[in-house]
């Protein structure tokens, strides 16, 4: 090394190596607390493979493609769909080699690299206090002057890059007079999602731009079953976290069983309390009561990662134009 | 000049330009690389240059309001003693020390739709308030910045050697008399600084921009450097994004640099300060009505805060409290440091003077305009090849704390260290006092007031920084901010709630010791 005294720091700092059996998953920030899944998740599944379950967490997207192959991990976990294609591109990852048929997913899915471990479809909530007859439609949301809406903004936020291609997949090149109709409901734009979701809670707007599953959480954690999900007759979109396995992994074969218990019936039953969102491989009557009872929309909106990536551009433009006019 | 003399110039010399490096590397390598790492970059678009107008705009608002706002207040409270002074005084800086998300909050329960304000209007029939826009945005920097206006000014005036007070009273000045001659001469030379810091800060500013501008009409740079990072992945463009607002930096600190005059008057010799312009009952009226409408605008959101958290603290579960004994002592940490880097870089902008002291009191302030995003990346592609960053990420943040830190330290101790070069250098230079010597029986002391507040602020900031940390999944565990975080996104809501009454409360904390421990036995 060209710098031995950042090369000695880094011996004394890097303590003891990672053993021959762990395997290291490079997750979310929320994986690493005690009240999301990583716990659970690193529980159940070292049971089964009498190895250690290492999370790395962080921001992953940036950190695999700034860190490249020089990143020390074997699987990663906490993709979203809309960070698929630019995650695909790095050309990091490996085929999982899972068999597919288990999912049920609302769209077809039968991608050789990621995995959805859960979903939800993106929608605005609303209190039943204080809003009694929400818009049953995406075109009457539109045309009520009545509610207002808090939403985030697409070049910072999953959700509110979502809403964006939900609007763009139902109006198309058509969308800036429908986001000028909407901007003129719209309390503020927040850069994420906590914002927003805060100041909803707090009383700001009557409606938030989050997912169909998120009432599960008042109704289980709070016994409150004061919020819901507005349900839209064109459908809505939908968005899932995924995982894969690093091109580069140390440990290939840990990590495959990794995905495979991604699969498994132990991690999907407990996944969607654990992380407030449906289970990807579980057929609806097996899920938690609370989800199967929660309103389900009936068509899934969905642009495959080329589509979206094409339509990222100008849905954008029109978004800006539509939002500023 | 004697061998001591020059040895100890020559000590502080090396010392501050060896800070400068670390400033350098942290504001202009780090860019570098990003900018290193960039492939095709597609230039700078017409929604960009939107982006840089309203930046300016709310920017020029922002600072103006600030300042302006801020000389007043600190007028009344320089000039009244009255029980739970120096409390409110700490009291009213916690908005800056707040992480945005939680002062959004504290603020919209004040003036948002379903707030006070709106709620005391709608119950006298009068028309509702809409908070969002340009007015929010400026109203959220004025909240966090006029409590720093407000102390910078306050230390102006805390440092009008009580001599000259004497004098005044002695030659029957008026309270305008005292004005013009002594406050006056003060706030040219304080004003501009105070205005150039808050400038940059609301510059950088993103998150709250955003939404408290109601909208993508509140647009700024660094959220454009947010969007050329995350929605389109051009590091080329992020780059050049940061060098322009670099770019605006530099010309808003030469402008401030022209305008500030340094102060022509003599010394004192460090008697406290009493005051004889006073005035009669309207003025103390006056004064009351500033200070009471001061605090109720910078209590209030923190009140609605406190109350929200105050009954989920103690239910927190114990990894956040973990994680608030992490925060602490990266706190300390930095604190320690950027104390004394600043000693350093102030002594040796003294030493070197003219445009090269310039340049470097420059330097020390570049951080201001330093997008947090771009150092954070860039660090993180600086550090890679040599170490795994994820191993450092707390020393990591320390430093940065300490770089972001530097310009406001820098701002309230290099005026007070002018001072004290003027007034007691050539007689500490005639008793061949120098060194460790000299800094510890003349320089220190009398700098105790502004050390104890840039100390207090910089281990406040530190403390709610969120800052690079995320970017360097680090093995040591999560700071407090993080765990903030990370309880909203889980919709633990209550939870997040107690954890940010937990930070504001230890980030107050913090700041009380120390700025209590520069001000005791100074009567100010």
């Amino acid at each position: 090394m060209k710098h031995p005294l950042f090369a000695a720091i880094a011996t004394l700092a890097l303590g003891v190596p990672a053993s021959a059996d762990t395997l290291v998953v490079l997750a979310p920030g929320y994986f690493g607390s005690s009240w999301g899944p990583g716990p659970s998740i690193k529980a159940g599944f070292e049971a089964r493979c009498g190895c250690t379950l290492e999370f790395r967490t962080g921001d992953v997207l940036p950190r695999l493609l700034l860190e490249g192959a020089r990143l020390e991990a074997d699987a990663v976990i906490g993709l979203g769909t809309d960070e698929l294609l630019r995650a695909r591109r790095s050309g990091l990852f490996a085929a999982h080699g899972q068999d597919l048929s288990p999912l049920t997913v609302p769209v077809a899915w039968d991608d050789e690299i990621f995995v959805p471990f859960n979903w939800s479809y993106v929608a605005f909530v609303y209190d039943r206090t204080r809003t009694d007859n929400p818009p049953a439609s995406m075109a009457e949301l539109i045309e009520r002057r009545d509610l207002s809406i808090i939403t985030q903004d697409p070049r910072s936020s999953g959700a509110g890059l979502a809403l964006m291609l939900w609007i763009d997949q139902l109006y198309g090149d058509e969308a800036a007079p429908v986001w000028q109709a909407l901007a003129a409901q719209t309390v503020t734009v927040t850069a994420g999602w906590s914002e927003a979701y805060g100041m909803f809670t707090n009383g700001e707007a009557d409606m938030v731009l989050s997912y169909t599953t998120s009432p599960a959480y008042h109704i289980v954690a709070e016994k409150d079953d004061t919020k819901a999900a507005a349900i839209f007759e064109e459908g809505h979109y939908f968005i899932a976290e995924t995982a894969g396995v690093l091109e580069g992994a140390a440990q290939p074969g840990l990590a495959r069983d990794f995905i495979a218990y991604i699969l498994s019936d132990e991690f999907q039953g407990m996944i969607a309390t654990a992380n407030w969102s449906y289970p990807s491989a579980l057929p609806r009557e097996d899920w938690h009561p609370v989800f199967r009872d929660l309103p389900m929309p009936d068509t899934a909106i969905f642009a495959t990662e080329d589509e979206a990536d094409a339509r990222r551009a100008p849905a954008l433009a029109l978004w800006l134009d539509g939002m500023t006019r | 000049m004697n061998d001591a003399a020059r040895r100890a110039r020559l000590l502080a010399l090396g010392a501050g330009l060896a800070v400068a490096a670390w400033l350098v590397i942290l504001n202009f390598g780090a860019l570098g690389a990003v900018a290193w790492r960039a492939d095709a970059t597609s230039g700078l678009a017409r929604a960009d240059w939107a982006a840089v107008r309203f930046t300016l705009v709310q920017a020029l608002w922002s600072a103006a309001l600030s300042v302006l706002l801020a000389v007043p207040v600190a007028r009344a409270l320089a000039r009244r003693r009255f029980a739970g002074r120096g409390l409110l005084i700490t009291l009213t800086g916690a908005p800056f020390i707040l992480p945005t998300l939680v002062a959004v909050l504290g603020l919209l329960a004040v003036f948002g739709r379903s707030g006070l304000v709106n709620q005391g209007l709608d119950a006298l029939g009068l028309a509702r308030i809409n908070i969002f826009g340009l007015q929010g945005v400026v109203l959220a920097h004025v909240f966090y910045n006029l409590p720093l206006a407000t102390r910078i000014l306050l230390q102006g005036w805390a440092g009008i050697p009580a001599e000259r007070f004497r004098l005044a009273a002695s030659l029957g000045f008026g309270p305008r008399d005292s004005f013009r001659q002594l406050e006056w001469p003060m706030l040219r030379e304080l004003a501009p600084g105070a205005f150039l810091v808050i400038f940059l800060i609301c510059l950088t500013s993103f998150s709250v921009a955003l939404t408290m501008g109601g909208g993508p009409r509140a647009t700024t740079v660094e959220l454009a450097i947010y969007q050329a990072f995350r929605f389109d992945f051009d590091l080329g463009r992020a780059a050049l994004l940061a060098l322009v607002q670099f770019g605006l930096c530099a010309v808003a600190g030469l402008v401030a640099w022209r305008v500030a005059l340094p102060s022509a008057l003599g010394g004192g010799m460090d008697r406290p300060v009493q005051r004889f312009d006073i005035g009669g009952a309207g003025l103390r009226l006056w004064d009351s009505a500033l200070i009471v409408a001061g605090a109720l605008f910078l209590l209030l959101p923190l009140a609605m805060v406190a109350l929200r958290g105050v009954p989920h603290v103690a239910g927190l579960p114990a990894e956040v409290w973990q994680a608030a004994g992490r925060s602490l002592i990266v706190a300390l940490g930095a604190t320690a440091v950027t104390m004394a880097m600043t000693l350093a870089l102030a002594h040796a902008v003294i030493a070197l003077g003219g445009r090269r002291g310039a340049l470097l009191e420059w330097l020390g302030m570049a951080a201001l305009a330093a997008s947090p995003l771009v150092i954070g990346t860039g660090l993180f592609l600086l550090m890679r090849p040599v170490v795994n960053p994820r191993d450092f990420a707390l020393v990591v943040t320390m430093l940065v704390n300490a770089g972001m830190a530097m310009p406001f330290a820098l701002r309230l101790i290099l005026p007070g260290l002018r001072e004290v070069m003027a007034t007691q250098g050539r007689l500490a230079d005639s008793l061949g006092m120098h060194g460790a010597t000299r800094l510890r029986l003349v320089t220190l002391p009398r700098l105790r007031r502004p050390l104890g507040f840039a100390a207090g602020l910089t281990a406040a900031l530190s403390m709610g920084d969120l800052g690079v940390i995320m970017l360097f999944a680090q093995r040591e565990g999560a700071t407090l901010p993080m765990q903030l975080y990370g309880l909203m996104t889980a919709y633990r809501l209550d939870d997040a709630a107690g954890a940010a009454m937990l930070l504001l409360g230890l980030s107050l904390a913090l700041f009380w010791v120390f700025d209590r421990g520069g001000r005791i036995g100074a009567d100010a």
